[in-house]
């Protein structure tokens, strides 16, 4: 019986039933896909991707948070001292290595996302044991170039694509 | 089941409907004349209040529904206008919102009955498994729901617990990116969770018929963990148990209209009273209580990825509980080794739901490890120990035999002779 069926040619009724399931899987993957789609961010949510900002008024050690894709992102300018730190910190045990200088355009201004990338909170600035920020939720210290140091968190704060327009403006996405 | 009755048409119409529909044969062996073990204790009245506590949810959920604006410059609002402006609407949003919390309470007792008396062991794994089933779509039809508030907690518990998808390697930012439709919770985010939050108790209600369908196979569990043997064994479950059941869920009301009545706002958060801000995280936040334990274990590990999967194994380990405990005897009543563990293992639940409403830091995070430990050991490493080494302590013969024949004397192992 089995030898029977294992030297039996493909008859039509297999081809036809072949045919039949990949017509039918075909075609419910062209149903499901956009039901899928629908879920992903619509061209209303898209749209919002890039915000221009003016600078000029923040103060040495001051910083700006705007939002930008329904995140907020923290625009510091930094002192020179803070400068100094980050960049002597470059040879420091860091969770996620990340030279300062590779984190920004113009050392005065640090541009992240003020997104905790542990669990998403907003960390607080001048907090924490780093002198950056830290995250109230579960407890991640960033430090003043925005990188991990301390807590949960995988990764540094994210630098969103950004440039500078002209002196006083910012164009963040 | 082994029951001599059967039911038999009175009249000429149920006669006649007998054999086109037998919607009332049905009802009869299932709800009237269902054998059931004569011996059940209270904590087998769980399962009714439960199935009272969905009617209940759906009924006034369906309710808010027909008053709520599902859109983040109304949502806030139009709960407020709920609460002041729809007649009743106070007290239907309380029984909702409260209703939430008794349902996780009856669940969490009638959950650790079935870990007590052994109910998720054989014939009974199916049943075990679409109660876990049940559980996590309870979760998260009450997470969602908690959004649907938009206060500063709906909003900031939703970005936290959405992110935890992120920490899946490679896809996870792709998922949650689809999850929420956008790049942070916002308006697409609060639809969607809106018309899921309004299916997903339907989802519920499909698998707690499948949950009693499958208890009525195999019939009841019961605290001697012993088989039903014949009728001596076994009550009809109406008026018997309507009537024991009924009784429990009165006493239960009584302390659900305490919450709703005197204390409606002793189980959520103030924080939640102010509108979500997409700006501004609250300094402190915390789940629902009924999710702490599982908050806890996830914060109790300084790595993200291994954060979430140990938060998610603490539910999945459930669906496996049958074959981590093999041991032939069901109750714990005759496993007093077993015992012991079930008791440490209630204290640290109960410990961890302590834990996940503190800030992780110093003994709070230690406890919470030692705890999270212990969680886990006791499924993965003390249940299939103690299912080898534990000698179990004499049993009765049988459920209406327990008060003659409680000590089998020279029967070295009983749990053989008496299963089956």
């Amino acid at each position: 019986m089995t030898n029977k069926t294992k030297e039996k040619k493909p008859t039509r009724r297999d081809f036809l039933y072949i045919t039949t399931a990949v017509f039918g899987a075909t075609g419910a993957a062209a149903v499901a896909w956009p039901l899928i789609d629908q879920l992903n961010p619509d061209a209303s949510v898209s749209a919002l991707s890039s915000v221009e900002t003016d600078i000029s008024s923040i103060p040495e050690g001051g910083s700006l948070k705007i939002a930008w894709r329904g995140k907020p992102v923290f625009i510091r300018r930094r002192t020179k001292e803070e400068i100094e730190i980050a960049e002597k910190e470059d040879n420091e045990n860091l969770p996620d290595p990340q030279n300062d200088a590779d984190r920004v355009k113009n050392k005065e201004w640090l541009v992240v996302v003020g997104v905790c990338t542990h669990l998403g909170c907003i960390p607080i600035a001048d907090k924490g044991d780093f002198g950056g920020w830290f995250c109230p939720c579960h407890g991640s210290h960033y430090d003043i170039s925005g990188r991990i140091r301390k807590g949960p968190a995988p990764t540094n704060l994210e630098v969103p694509p950004y440039e500078f327009v002209n002196e006083n403006i910012i164009k963040i996405g | 089941m082994n029951h001599d009755y059967e039911y038999t048409p009175g009249n000429a119409f149920t006669k006649w409907l007998d054999k086109r529909l037998p919607l009332i044969r049905f009802a009869d062996e299932n709800l009237l004349s269902f054998p059931t073990p004569r011996n059940l204790n209270y904590f087998w009245t769980f399962g009714f209040i439960l199935t009272l506590c969905l009617v209940t949810q759906i009924i006034t959920g369906i309710v808010l529904a027909m008053h709520y604006t599902p859109h983040v410059l109304m949502a806030f609002d139009s709960i407020e206008h709920i609460m002041r402006d729809v007649n009743y609407g106070w007290l239907i949003r309380y029984i909702h919102a409260n209703g939430a919390s008794m349902f996780f309470l009856a669940v969490f007792i009638h959950m650790f009955r079935g870990l007590y008396y052994g109910s998720y062991k054989e014939p009974r794994e199916i049943l075990w498994i679409l109660g876990v089933v049940i559980f996590l779509l309870m979760i998260i039809t009450a997470f969602m729901g908690y959004v649907l508030v938009w206060g500063q907690m709906s909003f900031w518990g939703a970005t936290v617990i959405t992110n935890l998808v992120g920490a899946i390697p490679l896809v996870g930012e792709s998922i949650l990116t689809l999850l929420l439709g956008g790049f942070s919770v916002d308006n697409p985010t609060l639809n969607r969770f809106f018309s899921l939050h309004y299916l997903l108790p339907f989802v519920i209600f499909g698998v707690v018929i499948l949950h009693i369908w499958a208890l009525h196979v195999t019939g009841n569990n019961n605290p001697t963990g012993i088989s039903v043997k014949n009728t001596n064994d076994t009550i009809s479950f109406h008026p018997y148990y309507t009537v024991k059941d009924l009784f429990a869920y009165v006493v239960f009301l009584l302390m659900f209209a305490y919450f709703i009545f005197y204390n409606p706002n002793i189980l959520g958060h103030p924080d939640n009273y102010i509108e979500a801000d997409a700006m501004v995280t609250p300094a402190h936040i915390v789940p629902e209580w009924y999710l702490l334990p599982f908050y806890a274990i996830l914060r109790a590990v300084p790595d993200k990825l291994m954060g979430v999967l140990l938060m998610f194994g603490s539910i999945v380990v459930l669906f496996f509980l049958p074959w981590l405990d093999t041991m032939k005897v069901k109750s714990a009543r005759y496993r007093p080794t077993y015992k012991i563990f079930y008791f440490t293992f209630l204290l640290t639940c109960f410990l961890l739901g302590y834990l996940g409403g503190q800030a992780p830091e110093g003994l709070y995070l230690f406890l919470s490890r030692v705890c999270t430990i212990y969680y886990f050991a006791f499924f993965l490493v003390v249940m299939p120990i103690l299912s080898r080494y534990e000698k179990p302590s004499p049993m009765p013969i049988g459920i209406s035999n327990s008060a003659i024949n409680t000590d089998l004397g020279t029967d070295k192992n009983p749990a053989l002779s008496i299963n089956n």
